[in-house]
């Protein structure tokens, strides 16, 4: 049935090739853990993308319940967690992952670091990894303001203020990122929408960047 | 033993090893998301209070318009909402229809079309109801308009849930 199905495709658009390229390729004999046990750090890249998916699943569905306005926020989160079922089981996942996908990619990073992977001609995808790294920490940072509890209030009181401590343009930066001099109404609104609009969007550009390279250039060698 | 001599080859064994664990953990992520997702369609509606809505020796036999409130719980969201019915009584009885037309949920009124005299009426795709609520023939409605659950303490009528008459 599966079968007959993908061939009716494949038939008529020829998506095998394009199968090929993308999943069929050769896992070199020192990155497989089943050859050396201690290949398990190549699989650090794998996982944090896994829970990257995983992030961005459970968040689609937490916005089903969730209201990014002063009033409502904190009660939204409050019934989704204990009213919906399964509540604190989705949130539980987004919670958990979001430091999880931060331990990931750090381990990630100190793998490509040690085995000497972002070397000539791998030194782009470095870039574009510490740009990931930088768009995961805005994301885990925006998130961190929406359920509008005590903590998560005075996270960002503090965050911001690190922000104005930047010389020059400190100010200014932690204005435009609270959205005016109250960190209230507006500081949420904004949050929500670069944490589940403009990051992403950013995450998702990077992170095809960051595959596509690794396909053209291969994994490194060995040590 | 060779490879023949088996009913399921290592390539087929594998295969189905790992399709399993992979299904395992792909159910483990989805099955709670989709959950959560269905979760307003599978909850059980609880039971609403009664609420008082008029005195009995105001009814009459013609259908008059009694307005009340009700509390509604709306997720996070607690208010009290308007609600009418168009209530009276006949040969001891009390009768209390809903006004949401059951074609597509406007608002009927009692008697105010001159082609439906004594009938309720929706100015929307122009449904019309009997007095007791039956939905008229070549008009829109498909069934009559709901009944409210109605209970008499020491002459005030309550008012619980509108349930459909058939």
């Amino acid at each position: 049935m599966l079968n007959k199905l993908y061939n009716w495709v494949d038939e008529r658009l020829d998506i095998t090739p394009m199968w090929r390229d993308i999943a069929d390729h050769e896992v070199p004999e020192h990155v497989n853990p089943a050859h050396h046990f201690s290949a398990f750090v190549y699989c650090f890249g794998g996982l944090t993308f896994f829970i990257t998916v995983i992030q961005i699943l459970s968040g689609m569905f937490l916005t089903m319940y969730y209201v990014p306005d002063i009033i409502n926020a904190y009660q939204s989160v409050y019934y989704l967690q204990n009213e919906v079922t399964f509540g604190v089981i989705v949130r539980g996942m987004h919670h958990w992952g979001a430091s999880l996908v931060i331990v990931m990619m750090f381990l990630h990073t100190l793998r490509v670091f040690f085995t000497g992977s972002y070397k000539k001609p791998r030194e782009l995808n470095w870039v574009v990894g510490v740009l990931i790294f930088f768009v995961m920490l805005g994301l885990g940072f925006t998130g961190y303001l929406l359920p509008w509890d005590m903590k998560a209030y005075f996270a960002t009181v503090v965050g911001l203020q690190i922000a104005e401590a930047a010389p020059i343009i400190g100010p200014f930066a932690k204005t435009l990122l609270a959205g005016g001099e109250i960190i209230g109404a507006q500081t949420l609104t904004r949050f929500f929408a670069i944490h589940v609009f403009f990051l992403p969007g950013a995450l998702l550009g990077l992170l095809g960047a960051h595959f596509v390279m690794i396909r053209k250039q291969g994994i490194s060698g060995p040590l | 033993m060779s490879e023949k001599d088996h009913k399921v080859s290592r390539r087929q064994f594998l295969n189905y090893s790992l399709t399993g664990v992979g299904g395992f953990m792909a159910a483990g992520i989805t099955l709670p998301l989709v959950r959560f997702a269905l979760d307003p369609a599978l909850k059980v509606g609880e039971d609403t209070e009664m609420v008082a809505v008029a005195q009995v020796n105001e009814l009459t036999n013609e259908p008059k318009r009694f307005d009340f409130k009700v509390n509604q719980v709306d997720a996070w969201y607690e208010s009290e909402v308007s609600r009418s019915a168009w209530i009276y009584e006949e040969e001891g009885e009390i009768i209390a229809l809903s006004p949401v037309c059951t074609h597509l949920g406007c608002t009927v009124d009692w008697d105010t079309s001159d082609d439906q005299p004594n009938r309720f009426f929706c100015p929307c795709h122009y449904g019309a109801f009997e007095k007791d609520g039956t939905n008229v023939d070549r008009t829109p409605p498909t069934q009559p308009l709901f009944l409210y659950d109605h209970e008499v303490r020491n002459g005030t009528v309550y008012l619980g849930r509108p349930r459909p008459q058939v």
